[in-house]
């Protein structure tokens, strides 16, 4: 069956066309499922398309990629749509086509993992290859072992080894089964950098070998711009962004995604003036009178908009700086410092509450204590401007 | 001491827990795993000689096995008597009364398997049938182990139900507990004791090897 002779996925198509890829292995999803999971209900409603190589589906817990991942292994049926691997057709409501679970060749990492507890290192591995002959189900067996470094713990059972360990084992046990794709759970959401890192890099080996889809969920935005080749930003069952995780992350076109890019001051805002000329605009926050200078966008003078400024992107100055280069210079008073790890996250008052982050020797060499007047530094780029 | 009785009460409550696992694990894994709506009805009806006195089962089966009723003229063409009043009677008077023990026991240790586990199988290529013998049958072995011990000495100490479906034959339906009502029926008190001891001790010995067993399977997966 032509997947192009359906005109509802033909967006998914087109951008699967423009990246001129095999489309062998190309992942098209346009689904809908509703829970009514309580009085509101929650709607997951998405489509996209994912090539080989990395995806990485971003979103706060709650927002549907778990629930999203178990309509494409087939765990959850959709209510409508269509789910389609290339040409091979996973799920279909209007065709009343439902692959079941154990066909559709899916390796699916779980957030916990899932290894048979009773089962060994290379059992479990194993447990996927029982339709190839005993010779070459050692063989490769043998072979994922070595790429992922766990030969050593091939008969200890899940019980015995470490969660680094564990991980890889999980891994190696979906691998094993060539899948057409790759679910990833959030699966490296307990390790520390080191073992995270040292993971990744041996799945980025073997999805150069092994061209498929990958789709790796995840909420946090370190692992995001570490990884990222596309983000999808779920929020609520809907995509709320999509592209490369700089496009979508450093200039977040929405609130929700830029409170999980990380912008701690999210301000609402009205345009005061705009400078064409300059490529700049005056706003003034809501509730206060401060004026501050942002980059210019398509938005008339009167208009409502969101301010996002990170934390750490607002210097703290003890007296009025003069002879710089930023355009917004706002005298504040120093409610509250606490510490946070290496971090001094200072809470502020400039007529709306702000939050700073400071380094230690900054916060001891300035002899910052709550109650004092400083002034706030913030250059115009820095102040993200959103739609409300 | 009747030895006969002793040999026969064994002899019975081997084939029911042996039938009761071929049985009783597809009754288990559908009142597990089945979405059906009115699936609590089942529940309700494999659970019902629980609470039933011995001798309401024991009726019913009694005229369910006898000449009137059809399954009782379909065995009786099959084979040339009745059901009623013989061994085979026992046994299946014996199966639906151990059938909760059996089950139950099944149904909660299938329950206390991670649905994530049974979701990995199935993505990695497992069949139903194959996800049932290689995970949740062997992360279940306790729940077996309890059920097939409970029913077999459930089945050894009925009395109710062997009295109104077997009667009392020798050799044939006498079971232990129908002896030793009867020496005291005829205050034989000695004898009764006896046997009575006999039986306790053969009780505790299999649930005492039911608790043992469960527990190694507890040091061998110990983050179980």
């Amino acid at each position: 069956m032509e997947i192009s002779s359906r005109p509802e996925i033909s967006r998914a198509q087109e951008v699967a066309e423009s990246w001129s890829t095999d489309s062998t292995y190309m992942l098209f999803v346009k689904i809908r499922k509703c829970f009514a999971r309580n009085a509101q209900g929650f709607v997951l409603e998405v489509e996209f398309a994912a090539p080989p190589g990395l995806t990485i589906l971003f979103g706060p817990s709650g927002a549907g990629k778990s629930t999203l991942l178990d309509c494409l292994a087939g765990l959850t049926i959709p209510d409508a749509g269509r789910v389609a691997m290339g040409k091979t057709i996973l799920f279909d409501s209007t065709l009343g086509l439902n692959m079941p679970v154990s066909r559709r060749r899916v390796g699916y990492v779980f957030q916990d993992l899932a290894l048979f507890p009773h089962l060994t290192a290379e059992q479990n591995i194993q447990y996927g290859l029982r339709h190839i002959n005993r010779q070459k189900c050692q063989q490769r067996c043998a072979s994922i072992l070595r790429a992922f470094r766990i030969d050593h713990l091939r008969q200890r059972r899940p019980g015995e080894i470490s969660g680094g360990e564990r991980q890889r084992v999980a891994l190696a046990r979906a691998l094993v089964t060539d899948p057409h794709l790759l679910q990833l759970d959030e699966p490296l959401a307990a390790l520390d950098a080191r073992t995270k890192s040292h993971i990744l890099d041996d799945l980025r080996a073997w999805n150069q070998a092994h061209r498929i889809p990958i789709l790796y969920v995840t909420h946090s935005r370190e692992e995001v711009f570490a990884l990222g080749e596309r983000v999808i930003v779920l929020e609520s069952g809907r995509i709320v962004a999509e592209g490369t995780p700089h496009e979508v992350m450093s200039a977040p076109q929405q609130e929700t995604v830029a409170q999980l890019a990380g912008f701690e001051n999210i301000f609402d805002a009205v345009v005061v003036a705009a400078h064409e000329e300059r490529g700049t605009m005056t706003c003034r926050l809501s509730g206060s009178n401060v004026e501050i200078e942002t980059p210019l966008v398509r938005a008339a003078v009167g208009s409502m908009l969101r301010v996002g400024i990170r934390a750490g992107d607002i210097l703290l100055a003890t007296s009025q700086p003069i002879g710089l280069s930023a355009r917004n210079i706002i005298p504040a008073k120093l409610l509250s410092l606490a510490q946070r790890d290496v971090l001094v996250v200072g809470k502020l008052d400039c007529g709306v509450q702000t939050e700073v982050h400071l380094t230690l020797a900054a916060r001891d060499s300035l002899h910052l204590a709550p109650g004092h007047e400083v002034w706030l530094v913030i250059k115009t780029h820095s102040c993200h401007l959103m739609q409300r | 001491m009747d030895w006969q009785a002793f040999l026969l009460t064994i002899r019975l409550a081997v084939l029911v827990a042996a039938i009761l696992v071929l049985i009783g694990l597809p009754i288990a894994y559908w009142i597990t795993y089945s979405r059906w709506r009115w699936k609590f009805l089942a529940e309700a009806v494999v659970a019902l000689p629980i609470v039933l006195p011995p001798t309401v089962v024991g009726f019913y089966v009694l005229v369910a096995l006898g000449p009137h009723s059809p399954i009782g003229r379909w065995w009786e063409a099959l084979t040339g008597h009745t059901l009623a009043f013989t061994f085979q009677g026992l046994v299946i008077g014996s199966l639906l009364y151990s059938l909760p023990f059996a089950v139950q026991p099944f149904a909660a240790s299938f329950a206390t398997v991670d649905p994530k586990l049974i979701a990995a199988s199935a993505t990695l290529g497992a069949s139903k049938l194959r996800t049932f013998f290689r995970v949740i049958l062997p992360l279940s072995a306790s729940g077996l182990v309890t059920g097939v011990a409970l029913s077999f000495a459930h089945t050894m100490g009925e009395f109710g139900v062997v009295l109104m479906v077997g009667g009392n034959i020798p050799g044939v339906t006498r079971t232990v507990s129908i002896d030793i009502y009867d020496q005291v029926q005829a205050s034989n008190y000695s004898s009764a004791n006896q046997t009575a001891l006999v039986l306790l001790a053969i009780s505790f010995v299999v649930l005492s090897a039911v608790y043992a067993l469960n527990r190694r399977v507890w040091t061998v997966w110990p983050w179980k």
